[in-house]
């Protein structure tokens, strides 16, 4: 009821919508910092985590560093990175891979697909005037500058360095790590408030999205994208508490409080009678592994959040850059809920190695082989969507090609993992790194650097530089395989990861000039991404004017103004058909046929003569 | 541009093909398995990297060959319009149920190695029965615990058992079972040569087992990151013969008892 009585009072304001940029109720300080618009907090969101990802980027080039030139000074960042002498010292490699890790997971990807474009798309693509709860959904951002002070507090003690997945014991007890101090505290606490955020957001867009679509636009009407956000939103609801609950746990478990909450000193994580680097014997009677548990319990479903909307998106993407409907609409759909509740039941192939019970590596590969058959689905059906279309090699169809074809090699490799015989040897080692970061950058990061461009005109009211955009596309492609690909070679080699000098290793000296190629590839794209930025910034005020349908699409968003003002549409939008209806045979004057447009088809519709379904 | 841009997704895979072929073909490179497996088991597990290998590869350049060749229609394409379809029901059936079917035998097909290698019941019995050291993993260490020679390891240490640091000798040729556990915190008992890897857990013993089948001295690492030293924590496995074997146990006992006062001959010898 709530939701529906804010959407109203929204409503209201409709009519300032034209002149979006000259709205003169609302002070500077409401429009753009303190906003309940759901685009401006989107807006707020993409600044912020690609600000962020230009941090995570240095922190990775800080580790390349050391692994292709180990002990020697970095040019540039050195002074800033490295503690007396110029080098990397191996507790500061520590915190480097740890930091780097949570701030693109936590800072950037999470944020950037579901608070920067979740928040952008969902009510535009649904054809709602904001979001079911804007206060709510303006907190939700507002959460990620306390949760950002929190890491950068946790740089300032020297950084958390027990890795981003926080296993206790080395990220409980202070003695166990140089890290382990208050910067682990803090980093529990930045944990705790992007949950805090994620949970806001997750809320507001289900409702959002159960509550707020326009007239006709059914469920099987929604674009992929607001489906890929839906299945988010509920994936992150599902998975969250756990991850507070056992960030809350080891928090307890670390802090010696004193006075009358004395008795509050959990030992969950803490068996008795270790000796942590001659510190007294610990007390306890707790049991490490289950961290672990309750950890991957949120963080594998995580790694679908990380990648579920930019599969949305890119479907979309993709669709429109082909001219051509989504093949394979509803088993789309379909395979992304089965990826999502899949999902919730393969967290311990994290854990072949952990020494849980053997029984358990059983039933968890045979879930995790499993999960790949969705994705395969999704695969085909991509690859069906090209097929028989006409397209238009520019910046975005590029990143959506380039999503693919990434995505193929991070799901295959991914078999290699869930095999529990086979993760056995290669647990740990350089191919999981491979395989994630071919997942999470080659996959999610092209989806969204195509979804940048793709919905930059209508965020902005402009174009990005297109010439600029394939530069930085090629580059960042070049970069990206380079760096990643020979990565699962060091893995079938054997390299472990989060060595900060792997080469004291007699089997593993010769894979030095290995890892400098790496690095020197690290580095061409790290530098792509300025020209990333510039072209963004650029663009914000120098790109071309773009109209209100710039890629004659077929979505709601489409029917807005570019930028759209407060209430997003002038006229009240109307759905009457599914997003995909690309050179409809029925639609002779264009090859699109936008959602909200009224005209009838001459003859039946022909979404069903033609559809597979049938 | 349209050429270039399908050359370019074309030229990729190709690029990741050959690559993969050179480092696998071509060992001294060392970009593969730092050499065949000393375990008969760890060779069944590459075996079944081999299997999944070849199936992943036929994936992999059916699928970019078909990307590549949807890219070329559809870029070069001479007709005004797309091909409307909303799909094919029948394809649908046949990619779902094509690849669960192998995927499904994938995970069947690796039960047997992975019974072997971690359930108790399976595990050699002649191991079982009598683990021959455990092993402490510590910040940066590897601690060894050996029973007396002739006694059986116990759980609690013993006045007579003989210690040593990160270097675990076994005899070749035989099951041998360790008890690995962990002073402090979570480490994980990384032997690439033997692909045995095994984490290990604040408060547990967990027992793994192997059998070596070549002499050798081997790399012993640790594989879970346990502090600013992980990288350090470098150790071997000497695979030797058993009289070897039981020479380093004796030669263990003879320092451990070594008083300072009456040189056992046995030392003295070994000395000079």
């Amino acid at each position: 009821m709530s939701a529906a009585g804010i959407a109203h009072e929204h409503g209201h304001e409709q009519e300032h919508a034209h002149g979006a940029h000259g709205h003169h109720e609302l002070s500077f300080f409401h429009k753009y910092v303190w906003s309940k618009d759901h685009k401006i907090i989107g807006m707020q969101f993409l600044f912020t985590t690609l600000l962020m990802l230009m941090v995570g980027g240095g922190l990775a080039l800080g580790v390349r560093w050391q692994l292709a030139f180990p002990w020697t000074s970095m040019p540039l960042f050195g002074p800033l990175f490295a503690s007396a002498g110029g080098q990397i010292s191996p507790e500061f490699y520590t915190m480097l891979f740890t930091m780097h890790a949570t701030v693109m997971i936590f800072l950037v990807i999470i944020p950037i697909l579901a608070g920067a474009f979740g928040n952008f798309l969902i009510p535009l693509m649904i054809g709602a005037d904001d979001m079911a709860f804007p206060t709510l959904n303006a907190l939700s951002y507002w959460f990620m500058i306390p949760a950002i002070f929190s890491f950068g507090m946790s740089f300032y003690f020297g950084g958390a360095a027990a890795g981003w997945t926080s296993y206790p014991l080395l990220s409980e007890l202070r003695v166990a790590a140089p890290g382990s101090g208050p910067a682990q505290t803090w980093w529990l606490l930045g944990v705790t408030l992007v949950g805090v955020s994620s949970m806001m957001g997750s809320v507001n867009y289900m409702t959002t999205i159960i509550n707020m679509r326009a007239p006709g636009m059914t469920l099987f009407r929604m674009p992929l994208t607001i489906w890929a956000m839906f299945i988010t939103a509920i994936l992150q609801a599902f998975a969250l508490p756990v991850l507070t609950a056992a960030g809350f746990m080891l928090l307890f478990d670390r802090l010696a409080f004193g006075g009358w909450l004395e008795g509050v000193h959990t030992v969950f994580f803490t068996p008795a009678g270790l000796v942590v680097n001659n510190a007294e014997p610990t007390v306890g009677g707790g049991q490490p592994l289950l961290w672990q548990h309750l950890f991957w319990f949120y963080s594998h479903p995580a790694v679908y959040i990380m990648l579920l909307p930019a599969m949305g998106m890119v479907s979309d993407m993709l669709a429109c850059m082909c001219r051509k409907p989504i093949f394979g609409y509803k088993p789309m759909v379909y395979s992304m809920s089965a990826i999502a509740g899949l999902g919730f039941i393969v967290w311990g192939h994290h854990m072949f190695t952990s020494g849980m019970n053997p029984a358990l590596g059983m039933t968890f590969m045979v879930s995790t082989v499993m999960i790949a058959l969705p994705s395969a689905v999704k695969v085909f059906n991509w690859i069906g969507t090209i097929w028989g279309g006409r397209l238009q090699f520019n910046t975005v169809t590029l990143h959506c090609i380039a999503f693919v074809s990434m995505f193929i090699v991070g799901g295959l490799s991914g078999i290699f993992m869930a095999a529990v015989p086979v993760d056995i040897y290669i647990h740990d080692t350089y191919i999981i790194v491979a395989h994630f970061h071919y997942v999470v950058f080659g996959t999610t990061m092209f989806g969204v650097f195509g979804a940048i461009q793709f919905w930059f005109p209508k965020m902005f009211g402009r174009k990005m530089n297109e010439t600029v955009g394939k530069w930085h596309f090629l580059l960042t492609y070049i970069g990206f395989n380079g760096a990643f690909f020979p990565m699962h070679m060091l893995g079938i080699a054997g390299f472990p990861r989060r060595y900060a000098d792997p080469y004291i290793h007699p089997y593993l000296e010769h894979l030095l000039p290995l890892n400098q190629f790496i690095t020197i590839s690290a580095m061409i794209m790290g530098f792509a991404q300025f020209l990333l930025l510039g072209n963004f910034v650029i663009s914000i005020f120098n790109g071309q004017k773009a109209g209100r349908n710039p890629w004659n699409a077929n979505g709601l968003e489409w029917a807005a103004p570019s930028p759209p003002g407060h209430g997003n549409f002038d006229v009240p939008p109307v759905c009457y058909r599914g997003p995909y209806e690309y050179s409809n045979p029925n639609r002779a004057d264009q090859d699109f046929w936008m959602q909200t447009d009224p005209t009838r088809s001459p003859k039946k519709p022909p979404e069903e003569t033609a559809h597979g379904h049938s | 541009m349209r050429k270039f841009w399908c050359a370019f997704f074309v030229f990729w895979p190709i690029v990741a093909i050959i690559y993969s072929l050179i480092s696998s073909l071509v060992p001294s490179l060392g970009w593969w398995f730092p050499g065949a497996s000393v375990t008969e088991l760890g060779q069944r597990i590459d075996n079944l990297f081999y299997l999944i290998l070849y199936i992943v590869t036929t994936v992999f350049v059916g699928t970019q060959i078909a990307m590549g060749y949807v890219l070329w229609r559809a870029s070069h394409s001479k007709d005004e319009r797309a091909w409307f379809s909303h799909g094919s029901h029948s394809l649908e059936v046949i990619w779902s149920v094509v690849p669960s079917v192998i995927l499904l035998f994938l995970a069947l097909y690796q039960m047997d190695v992975w019974a072997l290698f971690r359930v108790q019941a399976y595990f050699p019995k002649e191991a079982r029965e009598a683990p021959v050291a455990e092993v402490t993993a510590r910040q940066f260490e590897w601690r060894i615990r050996y029973p007396a020679p002739g006694k059986k390891l116990q759980l609690k240490p013993q006045p007579d058992d003989l210690y040593d640091v990160n270097d675990l000798h076994v005899p070749i040729n035989r099951p041998v079972m360790i008890q690995l556990r962990s002073g402090d915190v979570q480490h994980s008992f990384f032997l690439p040569h033997l692909r045995v890897k095994q984490d290990a857990i604040p408060g547990q013993i967990i027992p793994i087992w192997f059998k070596a089948e070549k002499l050798g001295i081997f790399d012993l690492t640790c594989a879970e990151l346990c502090g600013w030293g992980h990288y350090k924590m470098r150790a071997q496995l000497s695979a030797e013969r058993e009289v070897e074997y039981e020479a380093y146990l004796k030669k263990l006992q003879a320092d451990q008892n070594y008083d300072g006062h009456a040189i056992p001959s046995a030392v003295a010898k070994k000395d000079e």
